[in-house]
């Protein structure tokens, strides 16, 4: 019967709606509980040179709605302190290590940034919160068209990114006063060290894409020289004992 | 009769080759660490097939021909089958720390895969149950038929790719299925599964049916991901699969260890691959002289700055970028060693345009060898020995080469390479480096236990290590560096933002400048190793960095125990890559084959306890266990201590496995007679089998090492002939004991052969697996001696 089945398509949009805000409410739950779980690492045995994480990063990482970012069959894992794999042989980084990296980058809100590797584009949205402009640089086009139309959906203005070589930086842009490379390469391109501002900082993870070792750094001071230093995430001394 | 023994023939061989075969193809899609976890718990199908002929034995024995006909047929489908199946597996072994999840896609891998081994033993264990009359020449086509079925697949691994050599498997285990039809009366399904079989054959082979697709997260299937990127041609030999890759648009820039400074960047490369991992570069010959300047601004320039047109050795020179850097910074000879020769054969010839006359340059002179063995057998003398990076950095941090063996950073290698350096020669070492330090430690404590061992009484003036952000370089002196070594060196670092680790007289002001580190790790740690209390360093580090040796030659082997709850706890903060995956994917590897050995042969079979006499299943039942233990440990361990002599791994395996098998196959042949003219004169014949087995082992193990030291000059196929020579008679008598067993099996309780079969299997899946822990620990010699000792207790458990 025609009433019986508007009745029951009500009940059906009723509860889809009821499911999803549900579920949202989930997400921002678990958010909040990552933001604990990392503020508490953080806080535990932070190797980071100024100290703790900078509040204003985990603000941000309990803000980005991270589950947008990774694939459907892998949301109920976004909240999770995990790499996650995101296709084409790429992954999302531990958000740890996300929180990590973008600490280090020192990121102030007149600051434009350069990321090389857009991967899902969850690590730009996270710096768009922080800074005036990201711009971002991937090399695997169905990666980069995914990415570009997700941050386009989620409202972030100021993130623009292209399809392209990231060995030569961003030219016409820069220079940067941050750079974000998200994933290793053999050598760190001269290009990019010579788009970086004096004052400016580099940020590299280093190793395999489901466990980083380290994190680069690399500073260029108001001189121009370059500063690297090599921080690990954990607090780890190799020698029982003392080192 | 004649029927029955060519098929088992074909089962056997088709079955080896496919471990081999399957070794080599889930090297490809994963990494070799899992392809050979998953094959050690695949061959749990051989014992398995004793449980399930033991089970359904009444109902089998009248059917005989027909069911091994149709296990025949089913091993034929399930070579194929298990390989396109498991590729659609969503398997990550590097996903394993994070999502638990994927310990159930690995255990569908190992079911896949148990498969076929169980149809290839279920058709032996099948022969020996009905056809007991026969158990030595069916345990000598058993063994013959492995013993080809090495051979075979190895050299037919240079002139088919491995899907091809998968059809063509599955075609020997068809044609045994086909054999086997002579004897059956009533078979009109079966022979319509064979043509139709057959015809899926050809069709397979035609249409390349069956592909291989690496995991994604290889270097390779990364690579391809890049817009426009292309594999250009592939060669595949049982060396490895060597993709060129070209990327046009983005194209391949790999240099590692550039400085930050650098003045020039590298040209445009092809990369290389193998087995979809360990990237090398042909550079672009076309940029010119100048396009190749990056060169003078890697780590591994350094030991340039200090000698003038040096004559270098190569080892290991992969698509050329080391021959490069040697003729850019003005050697005057090189000679090149590279394993494969395809490697070489891609450069210089498909590729010749692009990449130039790198390895027909009148200076360079080339070698396929492997680089021990090619050393032990030159007597030129170098001023320069250079190791540069073969290996792809995420392979190494992640740990899974933990269990690879490498006789290259062994302190007997580092030994053989300083004798062969000129008075004032180098040896130039450069790897990836790792933080904090694991590798590059090892590597220094290896030198200088290899120094020591040549009598060099201040290692630590003989001694320079500098670093980058991702490359350490070490080099080792044959003699002290002078003070005007040290400033080019430290003139070298500073342009370059190198940092400098270890050089003599270094003060620790003179550390962690560059690319600073929490702690100056690298510069401590070789002070440390350098201090009268090294053994207490390398004791209390965290990490296993005593030396490597040629009998343990685990360099890659970093884990200690202690430290597992530290690490695992430190995992979701970032620490992952602390964990040294390696060794306990082989610890969980030992642990899954009991487990599930003990499900899948122990608890079926326990519930046939018919009334055997007394001790027979105790008794017999760790006889044959033993046996199975045994006779691997020592095939193993003659496999690590041949590698040297015969130059390289793969005879190595090819030459001990092919001649383990056929002269032990001859040995199970004639056991039977022996025994027979043993008795008659009163002797037990196992005692005297395992006798003879204990007395050769022991003279080898004395032996072996002086012979080859005078034989290691000798030709190839001459080695190749002494090797045999020097197996033939061990493994004669190691082919003894089991059939011999089986006899007194026969005789007494034949309901315990399947159980015989079933130990025997279980006790071989869980021994490569223990041989190699044990290795890890104590060493081949070890492995062997304790193999030693189960011959010994099971021929007092046979006596008695």
């Amino acid at each position: 019967m025609p009433l019986n089945r508007s009745c029951y398509m009500v009940i059906c949009v009723v509860l889809l709606a009821a499911s999803a805000v549900a579920q949202e409410a989930t997400f921002t739950e678990n958010r909040a509980a990552l933001v604990r779980e990392l503020r508490a690492y953080a806080e535990r045995d932070s190797t980071l040179p100024g100290g703790a994480l900078d509040s204003r990063v985990l603000e941000v990482l309990g803000e980005v709605r991270r589950h947008e970012f990774v694939p459907d069959g892998q949301r109920a894992q976004a909240y999770k302190n995990h790499p996650l794999p995101i296709g084409h042989g790429q992954t999302i980084s531990q958000p740890y290590i996300v929180a990590l990296m973008t600490d280090l980058v020192k990121a102030e809100p007149e600051h434009v940034v350069l990321e090389v590797g857009t991967g899902s584009g969850y690590q730009a949205a996270v710096l768009a919160k922080l800074v005036k402009q990201v711009y971002s640089i991937e090399i695997i086009e169905p990666l980069a068209q995914e990415a570009a139309e997700r941050l386009e959906r989620l409202g972030y203005e100021n993130i623009e990114t292209k399809l392209g070589d990231g060995y030569f930086g961003w030219q016409e842009h820069g220079p940067f006063d941050a750079i974000v490379v998200t994933a290793a390469a053999s050598h760190v391109p001269p290009p990019l060290i010579q788009q970086l501002k004096p004052g400016g900082r580099m940020v590299i993870p280093v190793g395999g894409r489901f466990q980083i070792q380290s994190l680069l750094l690399i500073e260029k001071t108001l001189e121009e020289e370059i500063v690297t230093r090599q921080i690990t995430a954990v607090r780890f001394v190799p020698l029982t004992g003392g080192h | 009769m004649r029927f029955l023994l060519t098929a088992i023939c074909l089962v056997s061989a088709a079955a080896i080759s496919f471990e081999i075969l399957l070794m080599r193809i889930l090297s490809i899609t994963q990494w070799h660490h899992f392809a050979w976890m998953v094959i050690s718990l695949a061959l749990l199908g051989y014992a398995a097939s004793g449980t399930a002929i033991a089970l359904g034995r009444q109902w089998l024995e009248p059917r005989f021909h027909k069911a091994f006909a149709l296990s025949a047929l089913l091993l034929s489908v399930s070579i194929v089958g298990c390989v396109e199946l498991g590729q659609r597996v969503p398997f990550n072994a590097l996903e394993m720390i994070w999502n638990p999840r994927q310990f159930l896609h690995l255990a569908s891998m190992y079911l896949i895969f148990i498969v076929p081994f169980f149809f290839a033993a279920f058709c032996v264990g099948l022969a020996f149950t009905c056809r007991g009359s026969l158990i030595h020449r069916i345990y000598f086509v058993d063994l013959f038929g492995a013993g080809l079925g090495a051979l075979l697949i190895i050299s037919l691994l240079f002139w088919l790719t491995p899907p091809q050599a998968l059809v063509l498997l599955a075609a020997m285990a068809l044609s045994a299925s086909v054999i086997m039809m002579v004897k059956v009366t009533a078979g009109g399904t079966l022979i319509a599964a064979q043509i139709a079989w057959s015809a899926a054959l050809l069709l397979t082979l035609q249409q390349g049916w069956v592909e291989l697709r690496p995991s994604e997260f290889k270097g390779l299937s990364q690579a391809l991901q890049v817009v426009d990127s292309r594999v250009l041609t592939e060669k595949s030999s049982p060396l490895g699969l060597l993709s060129v890759v070209e990327s046009p648009r983005i194209p391949f820039r790999h240099a590692p260890g550039l400085s930050f400074n650098a003045q020039s960047l590298p040209p445009e490369q092809l990369a290389v691959f193998t087995d979809g991992e360990a990237i090398s570069v042909i550079n672009d010959f076309a940029a010119g002289p100048g396009g190749m300047d990056y060169l003078a601004d890697v780590t591994a320039a350094l030991p340039f700055r200090i000698l003038d047109a040096p004559k270098v050795l190569v080892l290991g020179a992969g698509a050329g970028s080391d021959l490069l850097l040697a003729l850019q910074q003005g050697a005057s000879h090189i000679d090149a060693v590279e394993l494969n020769p395809q490697m070489i054969a891609l450069v210089r010839e498909r590729f010749a345009e692009f990449a130039g006359p790198v390895f027909d340059h009148p200076l360079v002179d080339v070698h396929i060898a492997e680089a021990r063995g090619f050393v032990a057998r030159s007597n030129k003398r170098y001023d320069l020995i250079q190791i540069g990076l073969l290996d792809s950095f995420g392979v190494t941090g992640s740990g899974v080469q933990a269990l690879n063996e490498s006789y290259l950073y062994t302190v007997e290698g580092i030994r053989s390479y300083l004798e062969r350096l000129e008075s004032g020669g180098l040896l130039a070492i450069t790897r990836w480096l790792r933080i904090p330090p694991r590798d590059s430690l090892k590597l220094v404590a290896t030198v200088i236990a290899a120094m020591r061992e040549m009598g060099v009484s201040q290692p630590e003036s003989q001694l320079v290590v500098i670093r980058s952000w991702n490359t350490l370089t070490l080099l080792a002196g044959k003699r002290p560096f002078q003070p005007e070594d040290i400033d080019a060196i430290r003139d070298f670092a500073q342009l370059r933002f190198f940092d400098l680790a270890w050089f003599p007289s270094m003060q620790p002001g003179d550390a962690n400048r560059f690319n600073q580190l929490e702690f100056p790790y690298f510069y401590d740690g070789i002070a440390a190793l350098l201090d009268a209390e090294a053994g207490n360093f390398i004791e209390r580090y965290k990490f296993y960095i005593a030396p490597a040796t040629d009998n343990r030659p685990y360099f890659f082997h970093f884990f200690k125990w202690r430290v597992l709850p530290e690490v695992l706890a430190l995992r979701k903060r970032g620490g992952a890559s602390l964990i040294e995956w390696g060794y306990l994917i082989l610890v969980a590897t030992l642990v899954q084959a009991v487990i599930a050995g003990s499900i899948l042969i122990l608890l079926p079979l326990a519930r046939i306890r018919p009334g055997w006499p007394a001790g027979i299943a105790g008794r017999m039942g760790s006889y044959f266990f033993l046996l199975g233990l045994a006779f691997l440990f020592i095939e193993m361990a003659f496999i690590q201590k041949f590698i040297l002599f015969l130059g390289h791994p793969l005879y190595s395996v090819a030459v001990v496995l092919a001649g383990f098998l056929i002269f032990a196959g001859a040995g199970s042949g004639y056991s039977g007679r022996m025994a027979n003219r043993l008795e008659a004169s009163g002797r037990s014949p196992v005692q005297f089998v395992t006798g003879a087995i204990i007395t050769i082992s022991l003279g080898y193990v004395f032996l072996l090492p002086t012979c080859f030291e005078h034989l290691m000059g000798l030709d190839e196929r001459i080695r190749i002939g002494i090797s045999l020579a020097l197996i033939a008679p061990l493994a004669f008598f190691m082919g003894m004991p089991f059939p011999l067993g089986l006899k007194r099996v026969a005789a007494q309780a034949p309901d315990f052969i399947p159980w015989a079969w079933g130990l025997n299997g279980f006790a071989s899946v869980i021994s490569a697996v223990l041989a190699t822990l044990l290795a890890v620990h104590f060493g081949f010699t070890a492995v062997l001696l304790m193999a030693l000792v189960f011959y010994g207790l099971s021929s007092l458990l046979f006596r008695n």
